[in-house]
């Protein structure tokens, strides 16, 4: 931190978060599929997608196979809405946002340039 | 931090994006700006540019490109925007929309270790204090004809420091506090305890200590030798001089107690050398005056630690400390505090506790989900061994959450933490104090409010000012003398 100034234990603490965010910003492990094993040293995984509840034809994907599920969960949104048939809340690409996917060219590659939109 | 293009419902897009003020407090002192972050409690010190931002944006919301130029003057681009992208990591600035932080609504781990037993060896006393809140007007248990012994049996006693080592699971240190009544109506038992749960103790490989609270009338040369020999800590229930203490702090034939008193604490406090002994004042609207009971405490009579608290009773009392009175006993707080400061600054010790305890906890950067370890990390033991809350509800069965044989009913305690927990405290979502108040005492509460689990607001402006106040010294502190803040790393 180089303008503000940590005073207490908890402000560097805080520090020390921010510092190791910053750090880790750019690894591939920043969000973490259901089928990577736990990374012990960057503390507990949480899996994310949408096979951890039971719920028919979720466990796998759409081959049958378990190599295509939702994942990461940023996708979930994209890919439900493309090609699954459980309804996601997307913007509207009619009338308010035509170019949402306008930088999305390969979902898998490419979800993180999705981005929130705000009334 | 994505910073692409935000697109609004008109479809129009802009590069820019607003900021506004998020939740802190902030204070000064010696002529820097702190921030306090709620609910995290870290604390930053600003510089100026930071600063003129955090100025700048008092007014409300601007876009990125208005804040730059407004300060394009004062400071380069680059300083602005890294002092900006600074300000937002800390989460003291962000989005106008951006949601409310709150503390993580998570209940502690069950097996969450017990660190310190109060045992209520006796809830007999031999003085009748109008105040007291375990016989007087306020009490919530029948101390007098209820089902609890009027002492703890030797048996209960060594139960209990079992069912403390066994709850204290793989900690290797473990507090005992005995308290009342009056402890020392019980002192055999209490011989006995101590040396049972240090042998015990030992047996376990854990270390444990002994603190006690006695209103001093019952010393003995022989009893302080024995505090003494075995380094108990002691804390003196006393009111301060002798008007003061004579008032409220009688015997049950209504003598004054300060007499009887004064040459005993003199002689412990001589001949106890070890630990720091140290006074408990309780306040009342009858004695405020607490300038002159700290200096008739510590001067005179040579307490190095002196606590005070206000009366805990209902409003309609007459020793209830009234509105008026509460401005007045917070600026003499004020006084004091700032005399702590002073000594602070010279590396002096200085026994006004409130402000030690309140220091510790802000350069810790505590934040609470709950106004004490009541339930949690302390528990009190009545005589019967019934396992309350804390000393305050010890007997209470609306209070109690175990028996020491049988240990802690964990659902019952889940539920006490789930009440209890400051998610559930609504009134305090919006006060910037809460990472260090939490809500306050519960017995207090229930006192006030007939409901342990409401949030004390009959104290909320006290313990923002109070709260504010221990900022300013801390603050004064890391400016002048960031030394002395080292001793409470630990």
């Amino acid at each position: 931190m180089k303008r503000l100034k940590p005073i207490n234990q908890k402000a560097s603490r805080i520090e020390a978060f921010l510092k190791h965010e910053a750090a880790t910003a750019n690894d591939d492990l920043d969000v973490v599929g259901l089928r990577t094993p736990p990374h012990e040293e960057s503390g507990p995984h949480f899996p994310l997608g949408c096979s951890l509840q039971f719920s028919p034809g979720w466990e796998v994907d759409n081959r049958g196979g378990t190599a295509g599920l939702c994942q990461p969960v940023e996708r979930d949104i994209f890919d439900c809405h493309i090609s699954c048939f459980w309804p996601a809340h997307v913007p509207d690409q009619l009338n308010h946002s035509p170019d949402w996917t306008g930088k999305c060219a390969a979902a898998q590659k490419d979800w993180r340039k999705l981005d929130l939109i705000f009334p | 931090m994505t910073t692409s293009m935000v697109t609004n419902a008109s479809g129009r897009t802009s590069a820019d994006s607003f900021v506004a003020l998020r939740d802190f407090h902030a204070f000064e002192a010696f002529g820097a700006r702190f921030l306090y972050m709620v609910p995290s409690a870290g604390i930053f010190r600003m510089d100026d540019c930071g600063s003129a931002i955090l100025d700048a944006l008092e007014a409300g919301p601007l876009s990125k490109n208005d804040l730059t130029e407004k300060l394009q003057e004062s400071f380069d681009l680059d300083r602005t925007l890294e002092t900006l992208e600074e300000l937002n990591e800390i989460r003291a600035i962000g989005r106008p929309d951006a949601p409310k932080e709150e503390a993580p609504n998570d209940l502690p781990p069950a097996d969450f270790p017990l660190n310190t037993m109060v045992l209520n060896v006796t809830n007999k006393c031999n003085l009748a204090c109008t105040y007291c809140y375990e016989y007087g007007e306020d009490k919530i248990i029948d101390t007098q004809y209820g089902k609890q012994p009027k002492f703890m049996s030797e048996d209960t006693a060594e139960e209990s420091v079992e069912f403390l080592l066994k709850q204290s699971g793989t900690q290797p240190r473990a507090h005992l506090t005995f308290f009342g009544g009056e402890t020392l109506l019980n002192f055999p038992v209490l011989q006995k305890t101590v040396a049972y749960a240090r042998r015990r103790a030992a047996e376990e490989r854990k270390t444990i200590s002994f603190s006690l609270t006695t209103n001093a009338t019952l010393l003995k040369p022989e009893i302080i030798q024995w505090l003494a020999d075995n380094d108990i800590g002691v804390t003196v229930s006393i009111d301060g001089p002798k008007p003061v203490q004579d008032g409220l702090r009688v015997f049950h034939n209504g003598r004054g107690t300060y007499d009887v008193v004064l040459p005993k604490i003199k002689e412990l406090i001589a001949t106890h050398r070890s630990r720091p002994i140290g006074a408990r004042v309780t306040l009342t609207q009858k004695h405020l005056n607490i300038l002159e009971i700290y200096r008739h405490l510590t001067d005179e009579l040579g307490f190095r630690e002196v606590g005070l608290a206000p009366v805990t009773t209902q409003d309609h009392r007459d020793y209830a400390i009234t509105p008026e009175s509460k401005d007045s006993m917070l600026e003499q707080f004020k006084e004091l505090a700032a005399e702590w400061l002073e000594h602070a600054l010279r590396d002096e010790h200085h026994g006004f506790t409130n402000v030690t305890d309140t220091i510790e906890e802000i350069h810790k950067g505590v934040s609470k989900a709950y106004g004490c370890g009541a339930g949690l990390g302390l528990l009190g033991v009545a005589t019967d061994g019934d396992v309350s809350l804390c000393h305050r509800f010890a007997g209470s069965p609306e209070h109690t959450i175990g028996t020491v044989s049988d240990g802690v009913d964990r659902k019952k305690q889940e539920q006490f933490l789930v009440d209890h927990h400051i998610a559930e405290k609504t009134d305090c979502h919006k006060c910037w104090a809460r990472p260090i108040c939490s809500g306050g005492c519960y017995h207090e509460a229930h006192v006030q409010y007939g409901d342990s689990s409401h949030a004390n607001l009959h104290y909320c402006t006290w313990v923002r000012s109070w709260t504010h106040t221990c900022l300013e010294i801390y603050g004064a502190l890391a400016e002048r003398n960031p030394k002395f803040l080292e001793r409470y790393d630990a």
